[in-house]
C-alpha cells in the first residue's frame, strides 16, 4: 500500500522538531498528533508518551523528524536529525521537510534494517494529507467510545479506513491540553498550542446542569408516578383520557421533559442531538405560548370569544336544522321515501333540540371554562391548540352522533341487500368454509325474501343520501381536527437545534470527507487536502464514514 | 501530466474529458458537459414572455408581465444553481478512495467521497434509458454482511453520460489503480 502520512494544517509553520503520533498498520498509515520541538531531553518525551498513552488508550509514539528550514540547509541540524532515529526507533521513521517560505515539500519514510547494515534500508513514496485538527475533533465522525473493559493500546480492529484517523485524533485529548504558555519539560506543537479554548458561560453551564438536572428529574418523577397512580386506570376516566388529545400531548411531553432531563449521559452524538432538539422544541413551544397569552389577554379575547361561541353553536344548529329540511324535502331533486324520510328527518331534528338544550345549559360557565383552558397555554402552544381540538370535537360531538347513526344504518342496510341477494340468486353465506355456497330454499323462504329485498333496495337511496350527508360533515370536522393535530405534530418534531447548528456550526454535521489535490511538482510527494463536507441538514447516523451513493 | 480528448454523449453533444495524472496512485477525470447555448437561452425567454404578454392582453394586469420576468430570473437562477451542471470529476487516490465532484453552473459543488475498504469493482453496465440501450460506469459497493454480495451500485458520470469509448479510457485508467491496490493490501 502507498505509505500515508496524516499532517496537520497547524504545525504546518512550526519550528523543527519530532513528528508525536499514530502508526495504523492496517492502513499504512501514521497520523501525525503533534510536534515536540528543540531542545528536549528524550527521557521527557518518553515519558510524556507514556502519560498520554495511558489517559487516552491510544498507542502515541514518535514517528519521525520534521525539519522547516531556512532557504540555506544546516548541515549539522541534518544529520542530528539523522540520528535521532537510532534514539527513538520506529518503523518506518519519517522525515518531512519544509522550506521556509516555499511549498514545496518533501517526504521519506525509511525502513532500518538493523544498525549495522545501513545499505539495506529502503525508501518509499509518501503521500502527505493535511487535515485540520480542530474540525476533526469537532465533526464527531469517530466511532463511539470504546467500552472501558476492553484491553488497553490499539483502537477496535472493525475502525477502518478514515475513522481510525478520526478516532486517533479524537482521544487523544490528553495530549493537547498543554498549551505554550504552560511550564512544562517538553514544548508542544499542536491546534491548541496557541491557548487551549474553552468558554466561561459552558463551563459554568455544565457546573450547574448537575443539580438542576437531579432537581428536575426527581419533581418529573412525581408528576409521573401521580399520573400513573390507580384513581386513573378506571374505566370511565381511562377511556376519556385516551380520547382527548390533550392528554396525549401532555403525556408525550411528560416523556420527552424526562428524557432531557435525566441524569444519564447521551451515548453518542445523534442522541445528544435528539436530545438538544427536545429542549428547543420544548422552550420554543413554551415561548409562542406565553406570547398567545399575552396576546389573548390584551385584547380580551376570551371574553369576546366566550360571548360568540353560545350564537355560533346556535347558528350551526340552525344550519343543520336547514338541511334535515332540506332532506326531508326532495333533495337535488331526487324522490325520497316519504315514510322513512319523515321518520330519519325527525329524530335528528330532536337530538339537535337536545343538543342546543345542553348548551344553553352550560352557557354561564363557558367564559370561566375558557379562561382557565387559556391558562393552560403558559404549558406550551402545542398543549393549547390540543384543548382547541377537543373543543371543536365536543362542540360538533351531535354530527359526530348522526354519523354513526346513518353509518350504522346504512351498513345494516347494505348487509341485509347483501344476503338477501344472495338468496335471490339461490345461493347462501358457508360461514364455516367462509365462502358461498349454492342452497336450495323452500318456496315460502324466497318469497319473504324476495319481499324484503325489494323493501330493502327502493329504500335504498334515502339512507344512502342521509348517509353522504354526514358522513361529509363528519370529514369536515376531522379535516379541521387534521390540520391542528398536524401543526401540533409540526411543533413537536421540527429538529430547530439541528437546523441552527447548520446555520452557525456547521461543521458540527459533518457527514463526510473531501480531498482536494494541492499543488504538485514532479519529484515531490502527492499533497492532498482533507476537508470535513457538511451533511444536508440532519447527521444521517453515527457510524462514522458512511458515505450515501 | 495532463491530457485532454473529445468525446460525444449518448445524445450527440460535445464532451471533452481531461486526464491528470498527478502520480502513479493519483489520478484525476475531469468531463466536461456542454454549456448552455445562447440559442436556447434565448428560445425559453421569447416563450415565457410571449405567454406573458398574451396573458396581459387578456386581462390587461400589468402585473402578470412583472411576474414574467421575475419567473424568467429566478427560474434561470435556479437551473443554474440547481440543475445544470458544468462538469464531473472524478478522483481516484490508490488505498484512499473514489471521489465524485459535481460542479453546477453557479460554482457550487457537490462531492461524494468512497473509501477504497468500501469498493468492489469499477464496471461498465448497461441499462434501458428511456428508448436507447446505454452504457455507464458504475462503482460496486462491498457488503459488509455478506463476503460475496454487492451492496450497493453508485453509477458514475450521471449527468455527462458519455458513450462507450470515453468509458473505456476512464475504466481502464481505473482498473490500472485497483489492480495495484488489490496487489498491495494487506487486508484479505
Amino acid at each position: 500500500m502507498v505509505l500515508k502520512a496524516f499532517f496537520p494544517t497547524c504545525c504546518a509553520s512550526a519550528d523543527s522538531g519530532l513528528l508525536v503520533g499514530r502508526w495504523v498498520p492496517e492502513q499504512s498509515s501514521a497520523v501525525v498528533l503533534a510536534v515536540v520541538h528543540f531542545p528536549f531531553i528524550p527521557i521527557q518525551v518518553k515519558e510524556l508518551l507514556a502519560q498520554v498513552q495511558q489517559a487516552s488508550q491510544v498507542g502515541v509514539t514518535v514517528l519521525g523528524t520534521w525539519c522547516h528550514r531556512r532557504q540555506e540547509p544546516e548541515e549539522s541540524l541534518g544529520h542530528f536529525l539523522e540520528g535521532l532515529g537510532a534514539i527513538f526507533s520506529h518503523k518506518p521513521w519519517f522525515q518531512l521537510c519544509r522550506e521556509r517560505g516555499s511549498k514545496s515539500w518533501s517526504c521519506k519514510a525509511t525502513h532500518w534494517q538493523g544498525p549495522t547494515s545501513h545499505a539495506a534500508s529502503g525508501e518509499d513514496q509518501v503521500m502527505l494529507i493535511f487535515y485540520d485538527q480542530r474540525k476533526v475533533l469537532l465533526s464527531q465522525l469517530h466511532p463511539p467510545a470504546v467500552l472501558p473493559d476492553r484491553q488497553a493500546g490499539d483502537t477496535t480492529a472493525s475502525a477502518g479506513g478514515l475513522a481510525a484517523v478520526f478516532d486517533t485524533v479524537a482521544r487523544s485529548e490528553a495530549l493537547f491540553q498543554s498549551d505554550r504558555f504552560d511550564e512544562g519539560p517538553v514544548r508542544l506543537s499542536h491546534w491548541q498550542s496557541e491557548g487551549v479554548e474553552a468558554s466561561i458561560l459552558v463551563e459554568l453551564a455544565k457546573w450547574a446542569a448537575g443539580p438542576v438536572c437531579l432537581l428536575l428529574a426527581c419533581l418529573l418523577s412525581l408528576v409521573s408516578a401521580a399520573s400513573a397512580c390507580r384513581v386513573f386506570k378506571l374505566w370511565p376516566l381511562s377511556f376519556i383520557w385516551s380520547k382527548l388529545s390533550t392528554c396525549e400531548q401532555l403525556r408525550h411531553r411528560l416523556e420527552q421533559l424526562t428524557l432531557i432531563f435525566s441524569t444519564r449521559k447521551a451515548k453518542n452524538p445523534a442522541q445528544l442531538m435528539r436530545k438538544a432538539n427536545m429542549l428547543v422544541s420544548v422552550l420554543l413551544d413554551v415561548a409562542l405560548g406565553l406570547m398567545l397569552l399575552s396576546w389573548l389577554h390584551r385584547k380580551d379575547l376570551i371574553g369576546q370569544l366566550a360571548d360568540a361561541l353560545i350564537p355560533v353553536a346556535d347558528h350551526v344548529a340552525e344550519e343543520l336544522q336547514h338541511l334535515l329540511q332540506w332532506l326531508m324535502g326532495a333533495p337535488a331533486g331526487l324522490k325520497m321515501n316519504r315514510a322513512l324520510d319523515q321518520v330519519l328527518g325527525r329524530f335528528f331534528l330532536y337530538h339537535i333540540h337536545l343538543w342546543i338544550s345542553y348548551i344553553h345549559l352550560m352557557s354561564p360557565f363557558i367564559e370561566r371554562i375558557l379562561w382557565h383552558v387559556g391558562l393552560s397555554a403558559c404549558l406550551g402552544l402545542t398543549v393549547a391548540l390540543s384543548i382547541l381540538s377537543d373543543i371543536i370535537a365536543l362542540l360538533t360531538f351531535h354530527i359526530y352522533c348522526f354519523y354513526v347513526y346513518g353509518a350504522r344504518l346504512y351498513c345494516l342496510k347494505i348487509h341485509g341487500l347483501s344476503s338477501l341477494w344472495r338468496l335471490f340468486r339461490g345461493k347462501k353465506w358457508n360461514v364455516l368454509r367462509q365462502r358461498v355456497d349454492s342452497c336450495s330454499y323452500d318456496l315460502d323462504q324466497l318469497f319473504i325474501g324476495t319481499l324484503l329485498f325489494t323493501i330493502l333496495v327502493f329504500l335504498l337511496p334515502t339512507t344512502a343520501l342521509y348517509y353522504l350527508v354526514f358522513t361529509l360533515l363528519r370529514l369536515l370536522v376531522v379535516t379541521v381536527q387534521g390540520l391542528i393535530h398536524l401543526l401540533v405534530d409540526l411543533i413537536n418534531s421540527l429538529p430547530l437545534y439541528s437546523l441552527g447548528l447548520r446555520l452557525c456550526r456547521p461543521y458540527r454535521l459533518a457527514a463526510g470527507v473531501k480531498f482536494r489535490v494541492l499543488e504538485h511538482e514532479t519529484g515531490r510527494p502527492l499533497r492532498l487536502l482533507m476537508q470535513v463536507s457538511i451533511a444536508c441538514i440532519l447527521p444521517c447516523s453515527s457510524k462514522g464514514l458512511r458515505e450515501p451513493g | 501530466m495532463e491530457d485532454e480528448q473529445s468525446f460525444s454523449d449518448i445524445c450527440g453533444g460535445r464532451l471533452a474529458l481531461q486526464r491528470r495524472c498527478y502520480s502513479p496512485s493519483c489520478l484525476e477525470f475531469c468531463l466536461s458537459c456542454p454549456r448552455i447555448t445562447l440559442r436556447s437561452l434565448t428560445a425559453v425567454t421569447c416563450t415565457v414572455w410571449l405567454a406573458a404578454y398574451g396573458l396581459f392582453t387578456l386581462c390587461e394586469n400589468s402585473m402578470i408581465l412583472s411576474a414574467a420576468i421575475f419567473i424568467t430570473l429566478l427560474g434561470l437562477l435556479g437551473y443554474l444553481h440547481f440543475v445544470k451542471i458544468d462538469h464531473e470529476t472524478l478522483l481516484i487516490i490508490d488505498s484512499l478512495g473514489i471521489q465524485m465532484t459535481s460542479s453546477y453552473a453557479s460554482g457550487k459543488e457537490s462531492t461524494t467521497f468512497i473509501e477504497m475498504g468500501e469498493v468492489k469493482d469499477v464496471v461498465i453496465n448497461e441499462a434501458i434509458y428511456m428508448q436507447k440501450v446505454i452504457y455507464y460506469l458504475c462503482i460496486l459497493l462491498k457488503d459488509p454482511v455478506e463476503p460475496h454480495g454487492i451492496s450497493q451500485v453508485v453509477p458514475l458520470f450521471q449527468s455527462a453520460k458519455p458513450r462507450l469509448d470515453c468509458l473505456i479510457e476512464v475504466y481502464r485508467s481505473c482498473q490500472d489503480i485497483l489492480a495495484h491496490q488489490k496487489a498491495t493490501s494487506t487486508s484479505p
